[in-house]
């Protein structure tokens, strides 16, 4: 897809809280000495009398970020997915998910993507993490159009929300003048009978990649962008396992409690079909540039069409 | 502060102390002793300082307060009762199913203002709830109580080293200082001393008061009043379990119930502190 315009996702996240800040006088952004990779840089240069640099102090951040929206604002608190899942888990649970407080947590820099600064900043539990919260809403957005699109849905939905971003530049396949977002509704973005893919974030993309390889393989796979993981669209999915018999889950995060597992709940829930996850396994990352990291780690169009095709036979 | 104010003002406290001991005995469970040690402070701010409404709880301009030590909510929600936020009976039915005064304090309670219990969280929210005051140059206060054991959480000192950057001179966070926590004497299981200079240290304007006594409570909020650019912490010294004889200084009764033998013991000295009161 070499002619096809890439942007990360962190940076639609600042651009987009840049260019709201003017229509939504309550919007306050928060980041703890990230901002110049979160990217809520771009807001702060827009903005600054409502941003906040809390400093490296997530644990706080979040209780911050939890009294600005029992007060009335609607704050976005940014750092790495690491520390705003993982090390401030249990403020997110009980500051800001067990009030249900209006509060967005945008986290970027997730999963193994992260490349180079490896296992210890590459997030991939943080899906798991966030959907054990009652009540919170999670955001996987795929490329630049669905990344802003979901910034502003975010802003209009009362209710703490996870949203996640990557470090990595995505292909921008959605179309600006023609997508529309809509909360809890997963995305048809390929007919197809013989197998679902289900694709969430980033491995969106490499998800399209890969049916078009299975298509010219005489396999006709659907292609399904999950963007909102909670609430999930089971209504979707569940049309998807009956009509298609196979699913196949990718995500970039672990197999553990992300979008694979979310998916298999809904569908054991129905009518069983096989249902195969693709994601990190249980393991850490490690160092290195991301493109190779998620081609190792199996996060590429050619590991998910190797693994549909292995899949048909579960059928 | 004049003899009549102060008489109503400790014979409200009694009453509050009563609906502490109330509340645990009929839970059969929560946390008496931190609760008495900050009746008076209680009484104070929701009859003499703050600006609440109990038929409007929910008013935007009204004062907050975060109650980060939220096993103590026997004490909050005792004088919220007082306050006319909710009856007194809702104390009867504290910690049971179904109720409406949960173990640890619920922001969808009338007149509570921020969830919490979680200890360490409070004080962050308070930050934020501070800071929202000054985006809309609002001139609400918000306070935080906090333990003096809770203050060995670190998040609380991400808190107050945000606080004084952000000059939160409508924030007042009060350490109850009673000197004990689960495990023993604060300065024993890992000592939080000195409280006082940490907080100066941090860039807070620091206040000492005896939280017993309502002249040396008024007289801290008022200089707490008068500071500029800088939120204060206001540290007062307390007696654990404060009014009860056999719950005063005793580390015991940190998280434990009266049983109904102890119930008629509290209840009865309470009574007879608050006939002398009115008498």
């Amino acid at each position: 897809m070499a002619d096809v315009m890439k942007k990360a996702t962190r940076e639609s996240y600042g651009e987009a809280l840049a260019a709201l800040a003017d229509k939504y006088p309550n919007l306050v952004v928060l980041d703890a000495d990230l901002a110049a990779a979160t990217k809520t840089g771009t807001f702060k240069k827009a903005c600054p009398e409502r941003f906040f640099d809390c400093g490296i102090a997530e644990a706080n951040m979040m209780g911050v970020a939890a009294g600005l929206a029992a007060a009335g604002k609607v704050p976005f608190a940014s750092t790495f997915a690491m520390f705003a899942a993982g090390r401030a888990y249990e403020i997110v649970r009980n500051s800001i998910g067990y009030p249900h407080l209006n509060v967005k947590i945008g986290a970027t820099h997730a999963g193994i993507s992260v490349g180079e600064d490896g296992a210890t900043h590459q997030c991939n539990e943080d899906i798991a993490l966030m959907r054990t919260i009652p009540g919170m809403t999670i955001i996987n957005p795929a490329d630049d159009v669905e990344a802003k699109a979901a910034v502003e849905a975010a802003i209009n939905f009362e209710g703490p929300v996870y949203l996640r971003f990557g470090r990595l530049a995505a292909p921008i396949f959605n179309d600006a003048a023609t997508y529309k977002f809509e909360l809890g509704k997963g995305i048809t973005l390929k007919e197809g009978k013989d197998v679902t893919i289900v694709a969430t974030g980033l491995m969106v993309s490499e998800a399209l990649e890969a049916a078009k390889q299975l298509e010219a393989e005489g396999i006709e796979a659907r292609v399904i962008n999950i963007h909102t993981i909670k609430p999930l669209d089971k209504d979707i999915i569940n049309k998807a396992a009956d009509e298609t018999g196979l699913i196949v889950t990718v995500e970039e995060h672990s197999v553990i409690g992300g979008l694979g597992s979310a998916v298999a709940d809904a569908v054991i829930e129905n009518k069983p079909v096989p249902v195969v996850k693709i994601g990190v396994n249980d393991e850490y990352g490690h160092s290195g540039p991301a493109v190779d990291l998620l081609k190792e780690f199996g996060l590429c169009a050619d590991n998910i069409a190797a693994t549909v095709k292995a899949a048909m036979a579960k059928k | 502060m004049d003899v009549t104010t102060k008489k109503q003002l400790q014979a409200t406290a009694c009453k509050v102390r009563m609906g502490v001991v109330e509340g645990t005995f009929c839970a059969k469970s929560g946390h008496p002793g931190g609760s008495l040690s900050i009746s008076d402070l209680l009484t104070y701010l929701y009859f003499a300082k703050m600006h609440v409404d109990p038929s409007q709880p929910d008013r935007p301009d009204r004062d907050r307060l975060v109650l980060s030590k939220g096993h103590c909510a026997p004490g909050l929600y005792s004088v919220l009762a007082q306050r006319g936020f909710f009856p007194y009976e809702e104390l009867k039915s504290l910690r049971h199913i179904g109720a409406l005064l949960q173990g640890h304090p619920c922001i969808h309670i009338p007149g509570v203002d921020m969830s919490s219990g979680s200890l360490g969280q409070g004080i962050s929210a308070a930050c934020g709830m501070a800071l929202a005051g000054k985006l809309d140059h609002a001139s609400y206060k918000v306070y935080a109580i906090l333990g003096d054991g809770e203050i060995e959480e670190g998040q609380v000192w991400e808190a107050a080293m945000f606080a004084a950057h952000y000059k939160l001179d409508n924030l007042v966070a009060i350490v109850d200082n009673n000197g004990l926590q689960i495990d023993g004497p604060i300065t024993e299981v890992c000592s939080p001393e000195p409280i006082t200079d940490k907080f100066a240290a941090f860039g807070w304007h620091v206040i000492t008061m005896d939280a017993h006594d309502f002249d040396s409570i008024e007289a801290a909020f008022n200089e707490a009043e008068t500071i500029v650019g800088k939120p204060v912490a206001i540290v007062q010294k307390s007696t654990k379990g404060k009014g009860v004889s056999f719950m005063e200084n005793q580390v015991g009764w940190h998280g434990k119930a009266p049983n109904q033998t102890e119930y008629e013991q509290a209840m009865a000295e309470l009574k007879a502190q608050l006939s002398e009161l009115e008498g």
